[in-house]
């Protein structure tokens, strides 16, 4: 059984990239097949955030449009054996995309046996967007405690309820889950941001994951490695245990308090 | 910056995100799957009304309900408290 998991938001800027690249690291470093698919169709990133952007040489559209095998564009982690990355278009024709050519290659790596499908979607409810989200069994819904993301992703969820295959067929209704990115436990604790209840008593979701505030996702997306391998990171842990949830696994939330500081880094800043 | 600033503790916000994000997102899903006339709709009806009441944009609430089975457009319209225009 093969899984589609759209990771979208509305917004952008969000960690839309960030976190379908580190899913899907999560997911194949736990042994799964993986593919990971950029729908952003004239402005590619996911290949930068996977490190491996000298390595496209045929993309989704080339593959759509029947200029090269799946194989072929299919681009092969260098550090995950079982993980493979498609490359969103550097083409401006939006139509490029379409519903029975998605369908196509999404039949296909079924067929070649993936285990997860994971579609990065562009920011805002275009074509590409609505395309992600389509086919999809599960969204994962990332959103910032900040207003204008909360609102653009309840937006979201309007249209994984009615503009997916699942909605249009009347079939059981896509897996929302809510990923809270960019979450600082300091001023959720003053007062100066939304907490994790907050906004999951708002988009009345189930969280899958809470991801701290962090200077380690610029470094990864800096070094093209997703920030779930960086071992020493608390970003890492909070997707890793992302994941395991995905997977089904019980796991408490982490991180979303402060860690206590020591006098000495009190007294000098740490 | 003077040094007042320092003890100068801005106001705690969230709360207030919280608040506005609750109506407004309350707001959107009720109008959703609603047709898309009915934004120009409203504006229209402002219009008319404004022509002899002077209310406040916000003033104009519509909304489609399904009541047993069938569709019903429902207008509110809050008059000032002085209603002469």
């Amino acid at each position: 059984m093969t899984e589609i998991i759209v990771v979208t938001s509305g917004k952008g800027g969000v960690g839309k990239t960030t976190t379908s690249a580190s899913v899907a690291c999560g997911l194949a470093r736990r042994g799964k097949k993986v593919a990971v698919i950029d729908f952003d169709i004239g402005l590619r990133n996911l290949d930068l955030i996977m490190g491996c952007e000298r390595r496209v040489v045929y993309d989704f559209v080339n593959v759509i449009q029947g200029d090269c095998t799946l194989k072929q564009a299919l681009i092969k982690d260098k550090r995950i054996e079982t993980l493979f990355v498609l490359a969103a278009s550097q083409t401006r024709d939006k139509d490029a995309l379409t519903t029975e050519g998605v369908r196509r290659v999404l039949d296909e790596l079924i067929a070649d046996g993936f285990d997860y499908i994971v579609c990065d979607s562009p920011a805002g409810i275009e074509k590409g967007a609505h395309l992600a989200m389509y086919y999809a069994d599960r969204a994962i819904v990332v959103v910032n405690p900040e207003v204008s993301s909360v609102r653009d992703s309840d937006r979201i969820l309007g249209l994984l309820a009615s503009k997916t295959q699942r909605a249009e067929k009347g079939e059981s209704k896509v897996q929302e889950h809510l990923l809270l990115t960019r979450y600082s436990p300091k001023r959720v604790a003053i007062g100066e941001m939304m907490s994790v209840d907050d906004v999951k008593e708002i988009l009345g979701l189930d969280v899958i994951g809470v991801v701290p505030e962090s200077p380690d996702v610029l470094s990864a997306s800096n070094a093209g490695t997703p920030v779930i391998l960086n071992p020493d990171s608390d970003v890492a842990r909070a997707y890793d245990d992302s994941v395991g949830r995905l997977l089904g696994e019980t796991l408490p939330l982490r991180f979303l308090e402060e860690p206590k500081k020591g006098f000495f880094a009190r007294m000098f800043g740490g | 910056m003077g040094l007042l600033d320092l003890f100068r503790r801005t106001p705690p916000t969230a709360s207030l995100a919280k608040e506005r994000l609750r109506i407004i997102v309350a707001q959107e899903r009720s109008s959703r799957g609603a047709p898309d006339y009915l934004p120009l709709l409203r504006r229209e009806v402002l219009e008319v009304i404004r022509k002899y009441v002077n209310v406040d944009p916000e003033a104009v609430q519509i909304s489609v309900e399904k009541e047993d089975g069938q569709e019903v457009l429902e207008f509110s319209v809050a008059l000032p408290e002085k209603a002469a225009g």
